[in-house]
């Protein structure tokens, strides 16, 4: 005697137990994995906050990376609660042991006046554009849309930045800044890959603007032509989300080090050397920024710049493509960052050496007792960069945060 | 004999080595015998009062010997030692 689907309801909804919007609501977050099963143009009418959204045709497919641990409570919902019973018996016969359905699903949620949220929805091209992206779980539609989002913030558009900042606007990173005041010279275009032939002398700005836009119209590019000096970062680096550098003075990056510590803004760094570079993302008070790492600049003759010492094209290229992966991961929430670890490439022999870095107890920037002095308006001293050179009084970097 | 990595912009004065095999039981007897050796590296490694210079990292096996024991840390043989300065090319040119 074939079943009927009165017959199917009625034994899931004897075997799924059954939650209802209140329960789920009072939960501790992050205590149950919140499945959404609905299609996905349901999902983006509105959903629960901080549910994930699984389509009930790919349950089997997806389940298991979005809840990985079978005894772990997993809440399904669906809009009135009928598919997500059937979807929860799937569940059981996968082994999951705490399974729930919401009844009433979704509109039983609203209507309770549960607060609910819509997703930013991409647009048909987005979701063309970003296809590859949307495939991974650790990206997906809101991982996407955090991109769009997000802001990122490039001191140079040269070597480190021109690779870096197109993978970026690839990517779907919304906002891009670029701090940089030169014009294209000839002697960049062997490495600096934002510029071209025919835009010698044009302004590095509007040349990085012109190539961004040409890969991904999406991308918002602000143009700072200035010089990044101590009346202006804190003004210029304000609610970026990340900052990607690739300069090459020790001033500028001690400048931007201790504005975007009292900030809390990470900075990805990269340097390179002819055919050597060093990578690390100072993510602030999670690890160590730069004046913990080198607490005074070295004088020039051991610390020449690329326009003195050279370096190979495709240097720059790696070390920043790599900061391009550390600012997405940044951005995303997702993986493990290098803060705390200095990753060296040596280009002759194709090897990466890691070493440990560490927080200064006593730093002068990122310590408890300096983020103590910023707040009460008396930061620490810190030395000068002319004062480093010559041992003179030290000075302070700026006003109070 | 330990071996000391040296950083490219340091080669020019140890004869372009990439690395140098020296001997000494801790990480001053170490920068002590190759500054003996190419005593041009002593005032960039070290400061007046013969301590490490600050924008010079020294680390033994991947970890900074500031969080060790400074110049007293101890090297064995397999040990490898690193010398670190700080770089400066961010490759925009000293502009950007």
């Amino acid at each position: 005697m074939p079943r009927t689907y009165a017959d199917l309801l009625k034994e899931a909804r004897a075997q799924i137990r059954e939650v209802t919007p209140q329960d789920v609501s009072a939960l501790a977050p992050g205590s149950a994995t919140v499945i959404d099963v609905r299609e996905a143009s349901e999902w983006e009418q509105g959903h629960l906050p901080g549910a994930v959204h699984i389509s009930k045709s790919y349950v089997e497919q997806q389940v298991e990376a979005a809840a990985p641990d079978r005894d772990a409570e997993v809440i399904l919902y669906c809009a009135g609660g009928v598919r997500s019973l059937f979807a929860a018996q799937t569940l059981e016969q996968l082994g999951y042991t705490n399974v729930a359905s919401m009844s009433g699903g979704f509109q039983a949620w609203k209507s309770a006046g549960l607060p609910w949220e819509a997703p930013v929805i991409l647009s048909a091209e987005q979701k063309q554009r970003y296809s590859r992206h949307l495939l991974i779980p650790e990206v997906g539609a809101a991982g996407q849309t955090r991109l769009l989002e997000s802001k990122a913030l490039f001191i140079g558009a040269g070597g480190l930045g021109s690779p870096a900042a197109l993978y970026l606007a690839a990517a779907g990173v919304g906002t891009i800044g670029i701090v940089d005041f030169d014009v294209v010279d000839l002697s960049n275009l062997q490495r600096q890959i934002l510029h071209t032939n025919d835009r010698v002398g044009e302004r590095k700005v509007e040349s990085a603007k012109k190539t961004i836009n040409a890969l991904n119209p999406d991308v918002n590019v602000i143009t700072h032509e200035e010089m990044l000096v101590a009346d202006n970062v804190d003004r210029i680096i304000s609610g970026y989300d990340v900052i990607i550098d690739g300069t090459d003075t020790f001033e500028t990056r001690y400048l931007l080090n201790d504005a975007a510590v009292a900030k809390n803004i990470p900075v990805v760094h990269a340097s390179v050397f002819r055919f050597e570079g060093q990578l690390t993302t100072f993510i602030p008070y999670e690890g160590p920024c730069y004046r913990c790492l080198y607490p005074t600049p070295p004088p020039p003759e051991l610390a020449p710049g690329c326009s003195v010492a050279g370096v190979l094209g495709v240097v720059p290229g790696i070390m920043g493509m790599l900061q391009a992966n550390e600012a997405l991961k940044v951005l995303l929430g997702i993986g493990e960052t290098l803060a705390g670890r200095l990753l060296l490439f040596d280009a002759l022999d194709s090897t990466f050496t890691e070493l440990k870095l560490r927080r200064d107890p006593e730093c002068p920037v990122c310590s408890t007792e300096a983020v103590a002095a910023r707040a009460e308006g008396r930061p620490l001293p810190i030395p000068s960069f002319a004062a480093a050179a010559s041992a003179g009084e030290p000075f302070v970097l700026g006003g109070p945060a | 004999m330990s071996v000391v990595k040296i950083p490219t912009v340091l080669r020019p004065q140890v004869g372009g080595n990439k690395e140098v095999e020296l001997a000494g039981a801790t990480v001053g007897a170490l920068v002590d015998a190759l500054t003996t050796e190419y005593p041009s590296l002593k005032s960039q490694l070290l400061t007046d009062e013969g301590g490490l210079n600050r924008f010079v990292n020294v680390y033994v096996n991947g970890q900074d010997v500031r969080y060790l024991d400074g110049l007293a840390t101890p090297v064995g043989e397999r040990d490898e030692v690193r010398l670190l300065p700080a770089m400066a090319g961010g490759s925009a040119d000293g502009r950007g």
